[in-house]
């Protein structure tokens, strides 16, 4: 279970309160209208925002006074997924270390996951000459392969057309969810959260509220959150 | 935490070698004196010269580099390094390539004649700023070039499909970004101005101060005048290269995957003029030197290619420590102490270095190590004031995802930063090289006979009167100068775009 007991988290001079349980292997979708602070809690949580209180927990584990990187978690954000002067292969790569031209054994790991988001033949391609979906594609690769209990999704699909996204959405949330991962996901469009999220954490006025079962939060919205979902 | 204290160590390392000789130097003279009234003259000058010299090179960059970001021909990647020439160029060669153009038997006044019009008159306050802005054009030009390539391509497909004003939306923001900057270093460069105010001005009208220091130190040997003096140009250099400095914003516009697009705006036919005035201004007195110089190829006496080595390696080691010392210092404080090394005259730097040494070993024995450190904090500035912006950019983009993935010190440098800086680094390593391989200052000082640089083994055939040889010289200097130059520059754009 990751676990925000508490905790405000400060980016500029905008301040986020979260106090809310995350259950581990589910899909939590993140709403709210634009500018209310999805990506500040997810950043917060990944440990890219200041945490200015509270305690952020991932089962026993303590893990906000841990570096980004120690964290158990792989992020996918809404740009810049990806070093345009890699190779597709060699992005991946990162996700096992710092080696740009891996060992046999963890080029076959590479293989395997590449070709488990269909991109076995495009390993030697640079971003540049990918589909914005295949650079998609790439990004999960390279976040399964960092084999991390929690994955963050900061809406890395919003540039896709609807079809695409929602193809790279159940693409995404069915391989996480084999590899048995937690995923948390910022989301405008309450359909997606309809289709893939266990629970929907709703953030309104500087509030992240303590996450509800979706389909009860989608029929039933609080009241903060009626006009938003229409 | 580990880099910080690396950055300081070396923005200490810097500061010392600059603080150090200028100490060493007022200690020498016995401390400071009141400035007379020559001495405020040439201050008001180098001021008056910089700013007019500045203002025209900036200006006259923008439509030049604007033809260049969105026009597409063959050769246009070599005209954009070869129009870079006369930054790079040795100034002594320039002068006489200038000379040979606007001088009083140079192509221009012929052509005056005819027609009744008076001579053009390159001494003087004018022939300081014609030369200032034939050096610094180029300069305002790759600057800001660089700015508008830092413009995601894909910005520009997207104001032309709605048809957006390109100038207000992307340009205007991108050269109120990059202009200021450009204008304050160029500033900077023309401060510190030497040889082209030896050669083109003097007398009261048209003293710089590196001129009066220079004069202090050669005709009066008044160690406490040119310390005074070199205090005045050290705050001058100074308080414009913090304006710099805060003029310059690291961010970018945006990222973008490096492609280059096509674009739709602009007239063909004033693009292709501005870029056709700017080639003929930059590139006829090259085209001058290499007429006179390949006649005189064949009379270089066989002691210039001892003196060729020597300034070969005097560039490849500037080039080398100057990276070494630049990679720690691509921050804003780094930035800031490194323009201690261009706010002091190479005169007093290298003086200064030889009073310190000079209890230890004899000064002529290190003139050529002294030359290229002196070289190397002249450089620094410049190639961090490159980098910079490039490195902001990179770890705006990148950052975040580079510390998700675990990446830090050395990795995170191999694998992110300086693959996103190979470009910039390219074109900077080129620059030090090229300004290292012609740099006449110090040297001129302390080094013994028979072991000088090429543009001392130069400036010697010239005061010899054998000019054949001296034009020889002058076009073997300039292709060593821009073939390092361009070595490096090609050699960092190479597998740079994607």
């Amino acid at each position: 279970m990751l676990w925000c007991r508490d905790a405000v988290f400060v980016q500029g001079g905008y301040t986020l309160s979260a106090n809310l349980k995350v259950k581990a292997n589910k899909v939590t979708a993140v709403i709210g209208p634009s500018g209310a602070g999805k990506s500040t809690l997810l950043g917060g949580i990944a440990g890219f925002v200041t945490q200015q209180s509270g305690t952020l927990s991932w089962n026993d584990l303590v893990i906000n006074i841990l570096p980004p990187h120690k964290r158990p978690i792989s992020m996918l954000f809404q740009d810049n997924n990806l070093f345009p002067h890699l190779t597709v292969m060699q992005n991946v790569a990162l996700a096992l270390g710092t080696r740009l031209n891996p060992a046999p054994d963890v080029q076959n790991r590479i293989e395997d996951v590449l070709t488990r988001v269909g991109l076995k033949d495009l390993a030697n391609r640079k971003p540049a000459t990918l589909s914005g979906g295949q650079q998609s594609r790439a990004t999960l690769a390279r976040a399964l392969l960092q084999d991390r209990e929690i994955m963050l999704m900061d809406e890395p699909f919003s540039a896709l057309g609807p079809g695409m996204k929602a193809e790279m959405l159940d693409l995404s949330v069915e391989l996480a969810k084999a590899a048995r991962r937690t995923i948390v996901m910022v989301t405008h469009d309450p359909a997606d959260a309809a289709r893939v999220a266990d629970e929907v954490i709703g953030i309104v006025s500087g509030n992240a509220w303590a996450p509800i079962v979706t389909k009860q939060f989608l029929n039933n919205p609080p009241k903060p959150f009626i006009n938003y979902l229409g | 935490m580990a880099q910080r204290t690396f950055t300081i160590i070396t923005a200490l390392v810097v500061a010392g070698l600059v603080i150090g000789p200028v100490t060493a130097v007022l200690w020498h003279g016995g401390g400071i004196t009141v400035l007379s009234a020559a001495d405020l003259s040439a201050l008001q000058f180098t001021v008056w010269q910089a700013f007019w010299s500045s203002l025209i090179s900036v200006t006259l960059a923008v439509p030049v580099a604007r033809a260049f970001a969105r026009r597409s021909f063959w050769g246009r990647s070599a005209l954009v390094s070869i129009m870079g020439a006369p930054f790079i160029l040795p100034v002594i060669v320039a002068i006489l390539g200038l000379l040979s153009v606007f001088g009083g038997n140079g192509f221009v006044n012929v052509f005056l004649e005819p027609l009744g019009i008076p001579k053009l008159d390159i001494y003087g306050a004018h022939g300081v700023i014609l030369a200032h802005v034939f050096f610094n054009l180029p300069l305002a030009i790759r600057l800001i070039l660089q700015g508008w390539l830092s413009i995601p391509s894909e910005r520009f497909r997207v104001a032309a499909s709605l048809n957006a004003p390109i100038f207000k939306l992307l340009e205007w923001p991108m050269l109120c970004r990059i202009m200021p900057s450009a204008f304050a270093v160029i500033f900077v460069i023309c401060i510190g101005s030497f040889a082209v105010a030896l050669t083109l001005g003097g007398g009261p009208k048209a003293t710089t101060i590196e001129l009066a220091i220079y004069q202090a130190f050669k005709f009066d040997f008044d160690l406490s005048k040119a310390a005074s003096l070199a205090v005045v140009q050290l705050c001058l250099g100074l308080g414009v290269g913090l304006v710099a400095l805060l003029l310059a914003r690291g961010d970018m516009l945006g990222v973008g995957f490096d492609r280059v697009v096509q674009r739709w705006d602009g007239s063909l036919l004033l693009d292709t003029s501005w870029i056709g005035l700017a080639t003929l201004f930059l590139l006829t007195p090259l085209v001058a030197i290499f007429v006179a110089g390949l006649s005189g190829l064949t009379d270089l006496p066989i002691s210039i290619w001892g003196a060729a080595l020597r300034s070969l390696l005097i560039s490849l080691g500037a080039v080398i420590l100057t990276m070494l010392l630049a990679l720690p210092l691509v921050t804003k404080a780094g930035e800031v102490a490194s323009l201690l090394g261009l706010s002091v005259s190479g005169l007093v730097l290298g003086t200064g270095m030889f009073l310190i040494i000079q209890p230890y070993v004899r000064p002529s024995s290190v003139a050529l190590p002294v030359t290229m450190l002196v070289n190397v904090l002249m450089a620094l500035p410049f190639v961090l004031r490159i980098l910079r912006p490039n490195m902001e950019a990179a770890k705006n983009d990148f950052g975040r995802l580079g510390q998700s993935l675990g990446l830090q010190r050395w990795p995170l440098w191999r694998i992110v930063y300086l693959p996103r800086l190979r470009r910039p680094m390219g074109f900077a390593a080129g620059l030090t090289g090229a300004l290292a391989m012609g740099d006449l200052g110090v040297i001129t000082l302390f080094s013994r006979p028979g072991e000088g640089t090429l543009p001392m083994a130069m400036y010697q055939l010239m005061g010899a009167y054998k000019m054949e040889a001296a034009y020889g010289a002058a076009l073997l200097l300039v292709g060593l100068s821009l073939g390092l130059f361009w070595a490096f520059d090609k050699g960092g754009r190479a597998h740079a775009v994607v």
